[in-house]
């Protein structure tokens, strides 16, 4: 068993109108250089269902999302995500737009295989006036209580980067917070790991086997993309590069400002990628934030 | 003896902040944002030690990281509170929280979504983030940095996210009864929504800002409280407590220009 393939091997698994998840959390731990790959190729009219960081800015530039399902979208020290405001003000993109704990929750009813999961998150706000996708329900018991009953997320296919992987597809996140990524795998039909390092067969500690958050079942290819998350974080091996994060924003200000962020950074690959920014001794040592 | 100290309104700001969390016991107080946070950090260091914190990432720390970077400061974690166990935190209810929202209405409904008709908004700002699952599961207290009627503004906000005390956006099945919204603390005065059927009233009113110059920038009516009195003035071992928190004085950056905490020019219509 060997799920070893490329990044382009695995953004050519989208089809045209998948539903298609991604890990991380806004500017942290993104799985950017099958981003780069998605953006390399010709898959449109996607789903985005994602803690929304700059690959859904990306995605929207490049035209390929039809549809945004998020509670956010935003790069923390940049506040503003350029190219998603953008779209939205634009009125390009179609959006379901959720409380980020409901988004967890919809993640994980998709991974339970339940229609839906109930919350109070989202009640008595908009989002309920905004989207009448998303319905109540009673409680079937004495209390009565009317709940959110938030959807599954079902998505057909789920990236996720993380710091180690194995060719069997088990992984290590190492970084202080897994965030979800364990969700997008399990609410996935297919999910796709890319990875700093992979090796043959992971041989842990006890300690070492505490940082794996999903069970390999659930990984149907392994990518390695070492500076996979670059200019996002990717703790505890590098910070995000608030530099390119700033030239990236400011690609939204230019004429023809994609196309060239494209050209400089996206289609000529990765190892050009890496020269672009500095080399990979410079993007391996770029220093975590500081809060 | 009364010892007399200058200070800016940030820090007027960063003790009225603290004062949001005052006797709430073992809670997470997360503070977003560099006021916030030091008011929950003040409040933990002196009047509410039981409060829970974290290092603005995944961990639980006892004692208040400094803002910034650290130098020779080693964090001391108590405990793991990272994103997943923080929405367990929401739903559980053991949270008061402070944001600065784009928009605050009279009900303190919130909102960080977006201006304008939501298809096409005219202004695209975050998403609603958490703020659905905080506002009617916990305590929440708001920041606003620049006291205007375009920040608390008539009517409803644009985008409701965050619930506030609107019955008319609840059925009868809902429960209500989980949230509170506490203070929201500005750069003229101090609000509570303590009034009757939660009407907002000025709690206090920072130094050289009049009830009418609130009044005139705020979208919707304003009661007085009782005690209204002038916010309180930093004491020297508060202000030293935030400088310790706040070593590269970050907080001078939190407000335009840096005004100082004693009022010198007219509030006027903004």
């Amino acid at each position: 068993m060997d799920k070893l393939m490329t990044a382009e091997e695995a953004a050519g698994q989208l089809q045209d109108g998948m539903t298609v998840g991604f890990g991380g959390w806004g500017p942290r731990r993104k799985p950017m250089a099958v981003v780069r790959a998605i953006l390399r190729s010709n898959v449109k009219n996607l789903t985005v269902v994602a803690y929304g960081g700059p690959e859904v800015g990306m995605l929207c530039a490049a035209g390929k999302v039809k549809k945004l399902v998020y509670g956010f979208a935003t790069m923390d020290a940049i506040p503003l995500e350029p190219w998603y405001r953008k779209a939205r003000q634009n009125g390009e993109i179609e959006i379901m737009e959720v409380d980020e704990g409901a988004f967890q929750w919809g993640l994980r009813a998709a991974g339970m295989r339940l229609p839906f999961l109930p919350t109070r998150c989202g009640l008595g706000t908009d989002l309920m006036n905004k989207h009448p996708e998303l319905k109540t329900i009673r409680s079937p018991y004495a209390d009565g209580e009317e709940l959110l009953a938030m959807p599954a997320l079902n998505l057909d296919a789920a990236f996720v980067h993380v710091n180690v992987a194995d060719r069997l597809g088990n992984t290590l996140i190492t970084g202080t917070d897994p965030y979800f990524d364990h969700l997008f795998a399990r609410a996935a039909q297919r999910c796709f790991v890319s990875a700093e390092r992979v090796e043959d067969r992971l041989a842990l500690t006890a300690e070492e086997a505490g940082d794996n958050t999903f069970e390999r079942y659930l990984v149907a290819g392994v990518v390695q993309a070492p500076l996979g998350a670059h200019p996002t974080s990717c703790a505890p091996d590098y910070g995000w590069d608030m530099e390119h994060l700033k030239r990236y924003v400011a690609s939204a200000k230019e004429e023809g400002g994609w196309q060239e962020y494209m050209e400089s950074f996206v289609v000529p690959g990765e190892a050009a990628y890496q020269d672009a920014n500095g080399g990979s001794g410079a993007m391996g040592r770029l220093p975590l934030p500081v809060f | 003896m009364t010892d007399k100290v200058d200070f800016t309104l940030a820090e007027l700001m960063i003790v009225a902040a603290s004062e949001a969390w005052r006797g709430d016991g073992e809670v997470v107080a997360s503070g977003i944002g560099t006021i916030p946070r030091l008011g929950a950090g003040l409040a933990k260091l002196t009047h509410t030690p039981e409060l829970l914190m974290t290092d603005s990432e995944a961990r639980l720390v006892e004692e208040p990281i400094p803002l910034g970077p650290r130098g020779d400061y080693q964090p001391k974690y108590s405990g793991c509170l990272n994103f997943e166990r923080m929405f367990e935190c929401v739903a559980g209810g053991q949270r008061h929280a402070m944001i600065g929202p784009t928009q605050i209405d009279g009900f303190g409904q919130t909102n960080l979504s977006c201006i304008g008709d939501y298809q096409k908004p005219k202004v695209a700002m975050l998403g609603v983030r958490g703020l659905p699952g905080n506002s009617i599961n916990h305590i929440n207290s708001f920041l606003v940095p620049f006291h205007t009627s375009k920040a608390l503004v008539a009517g409803e906000v644009d985008m409701v996210s965050g619930v506030g005390y609107n019955p008319a956006r609840f059925s009868e099945h809902m429960r209500r009864d989980l949230m509170e919204i506490r203070h929201i603390v500005t750069d003229l005065c101090v609000l509570d929504f303590e009034g009757e059927n939660h009407a907002v009233r000025v709690r206090s009113l920072h130094p050289g800002v009049s009830f009418e110059d609130v009044q005139a920038n705020t979208g919707f009516e304003l009661q007085k409280a009782p005690d209204m009195a002038e916010t309180l003035a930093p004491s020297a071992e508060q202000l030293a407590i935030i400088q310790r928190l706040d070593p590269h004085n970050l907080r001078a950056k939190a407000l335009k220009d840096n005004p100082p905490g004693v009022r010198s020019q007219p509030v006027g219509q903004r």
